[in-house]
């Protein structure tokens, strides 16, 4: 195989192997930092090698195989500064016993559980949100730290500086290499799930530049996503995110027009949508019910976006349903945002008037003050109600409130589209 | 990127051989790492081409054929849809496959998946405006 092909083919094992690869090290050196040296070393010795010998029948294994003889040449070096004592209970932990049995039993692949405290230590609450991001894309995505920076239009020594800082924090408060106990897991998943449906958002409405939407981050969260549910299945909320993650990403083709300004959802070419994420993320919904339990947030949601995808065309939508789930939604989150939305779904359920009285009582709510989507709504109900005027000050409110320029565009454009003859 | 990973058929899958249970464990293990890995998205094993259809198309004609058909080696057995990050990616995986078609030379293709960027920008507005067409067509009709 010649050079170049030699270093596609490492670049792609890196790609499947390196979170297990990391994972796995960690285990035996109970440091994220040091596991990811220890796994880049055993890629530089492939890179080094494998030109010559060949690619390996099994390169996972190879590279596994060399990590662990390098972290235990690094134990053995450090126990001459140590006492023998503290690395007792450390050889138990090598030799792969969990100290968790009802993990055990729902876990049959040790690499799973190597895996699964790779992602509970990477999305720690004690890091901040922008670290556990980064921290996870590299380590778990396999990302490289320019990769993220591009994702994230910021440099790469942002990047790395990050992921440093996230390290030395999780060394700083002593975060043991573990899966939470099971009492602990719902609190200790909240933030994983944030972490992935953060990197989601940022690739369905970026925050910044000039693309409204980042293909690449959105591949890699729903990647993750997958990943997670794989590993906890007996979790709804991991499915009910993967549901909605996947229903959202169905529409991806359809939300942008020739010149890339956005579509609204009621307004998109339904056959642009694809159709295999639709059904993927309705079997994912399923999966959230049937694993029981209360019904979380991210499965509500996905219920709603649910409600789109199996609407044929948009007349057909239930917005009663949806203004049901958007009901037992608010009663879980409390958010203002939340509630916005539901008033929304009011609006197309049971007409414009119980909607703007809803959208009304929600003036006063500081989390809205500066939210350009208040304005948005309560300039649709007015105008559908031919109250243009009081419309148009609200549109044009709006727009000076939203940060993008391509939402700015049509909201300008709804405002001079205000007059008193056609009432919008 | 997605990829279409194409099983190719051999005289024995055209025969309608079943895989061996052996064959049958391992590629249910083989898909159960891809599923973990968050790169399956779907996959399926085709019935032999005897029990298959063709429809040619020639100006306004539509002919129905029959199958089986015979260049084996055109045909396909089975097909993946995958989730990578490169077409280097997929080649990785498609090395750790188990055989498809042991004792036989087995051949997996990987094709990835058009993107709307491959459309180009000169088909794309022009299109969209005939589909857009279509469109109101079928929403007037309703």
């Amino acid at each position: 195989m010649p050079p170049a092909d030699v270093n596609r083919t490492i670049d792609a094992v890196w790609r499947i192997e390196s979170a297990r690869l990391i994972a796995g090290v960690a285990r035996l050196v109970r440091d994220i930092g040091l596991a990811e040296d220890l796994a880049q070393e055993a890629l530089v010795a492939a890179l080094e090698q494998w030109p010559e010998s060949g690619v390996p029948d099994n390169p996972g294994a190879w590279l596994m195989a060399t990590a662990r003889h390098r972290a235990i040449d690094r134990l053995r070096r450090a126990e001459v500064h140590e006492r023998k004592t503290r690395e007792l209970g450390r050889e138990a932990e090598i030799r792969g016993e969990t100290d968790d049995p009802d993990l055990d039993a729902q876990i049959d692949d040790p690499f799973d559980d190597d895996l699964l405290r790779l992602v509970f230590t990477t999305c720690h609450p004690v890091l901040s949100a922008d670290a556990r991001v980064a921290l996870t894309l590299r380590l778990l995505g396999g990302l490289t730290t320019k990769e993220i920076a591009r994702a994230y239009l910021v440099s790469e020594s942002t990047v790395a500086q990050r992921i440093v800082r996230a390290k030395r924090t999780l060394s700083a408060a002593r975060v043991p290499f573990e899966v939470p106990a099971q009492e602990e897991l719902a609190d200790r998943l909240a933030p994983v799930l944030e972490v992935i449906y953060l990197i989601f958002n940022e690739g369905y409405s970026a925050t910044a530049g000039d693309d409204w939407m980042r293909p690449e981050l959105i591949e890699e969260a729903l990647r993750l996503g997958r990943i997670l549910a794989g590993l906890l299945p007996r979790e709804p909320e991991v499915h009910g995110l993967v549901a909605l993650m996947e229903l959202h990403a169905s529409r991806s083709r359809a939300r942008t027009g020739p010149s890339g300004e956005p579509i609204l959802l009621l307004d998109q070419d339904r056959s642009r949508w694809d159709w295999m994420l639709v059904g993927r993320g309705l079997a994912a919904l399923e999966r959230a019910y049937t694993a029981g339990g209360a019904v979380g947030p991210y499965t509500l949601q996905a219920a709603i976006s649910a409600c789109h995808a199996r609407a044929r065309v948009a007349d057909e939508t239930d917005w009663d349903r949806i203004v049901a789930l958007y009901d037992a939604l608010a009663q879980v989150t409390r958010s203002p945002v939340v509630e916005l939305n539901r008033a929304v779904a009011i609006g197309m359920a049971f007409g414009p008037e119980p909607a703007l009285e809803l959208v009304d009582g929600l003036a006063s709510e500081p989390a809205l003050r500066e939210f350009h989507l208040l304005p948005t709504v309560r300039g649709d109900l007015l105008a559908k109600l031919g109250r243009a005027d009081e419309a148009r000050v609200e549109f044009q409110r709006a727009a000076s409130l939203t940060q993008n320029s391509r939402e700015r565009a049509v909201l300008l454009r709804r405002m001079t589209g205000c007059s008193p003859r056609n009432g919008g | 990127m997605r990829v279409m990973v194409l099983v190719k058929a051999t005289e024995d899958s055209e025969a309608g051989v079943m895989p061996s249970e052996q064959l049958l464990s391992e590629m249910m293990k083989f898909n159960e790492e891809l599923v973990k890995a968050g790169v399956m998205l779907a996959g399926d094993g085709l019935r032999a081409s005897s029990d298959g259809v063709r429809v040619t198309f020639s100006g306004s004609e539509r002919k129905v054929i029959n199958g089986p058909f015979a260049e084996t080696k055109e045909l396909l057995a089975g097909y993946w849809l995958w989730e990578v990050k490169s077409i280097d990616e997929a080649i990785e995986w498609v090395k750790r496959a188990p055989d498809p078609m042991p004792g036989t030379e087995g051949v997996i293709e990987i094709r990835p998946v058009m993107e709307a960027d491959d459309f180009g920008d000169e088909l794309t507005p022009e299109l969209r405006e005939k589909e857009e067409r279509l469109r109101k067509e079928v929403e007037a009709k309703q």
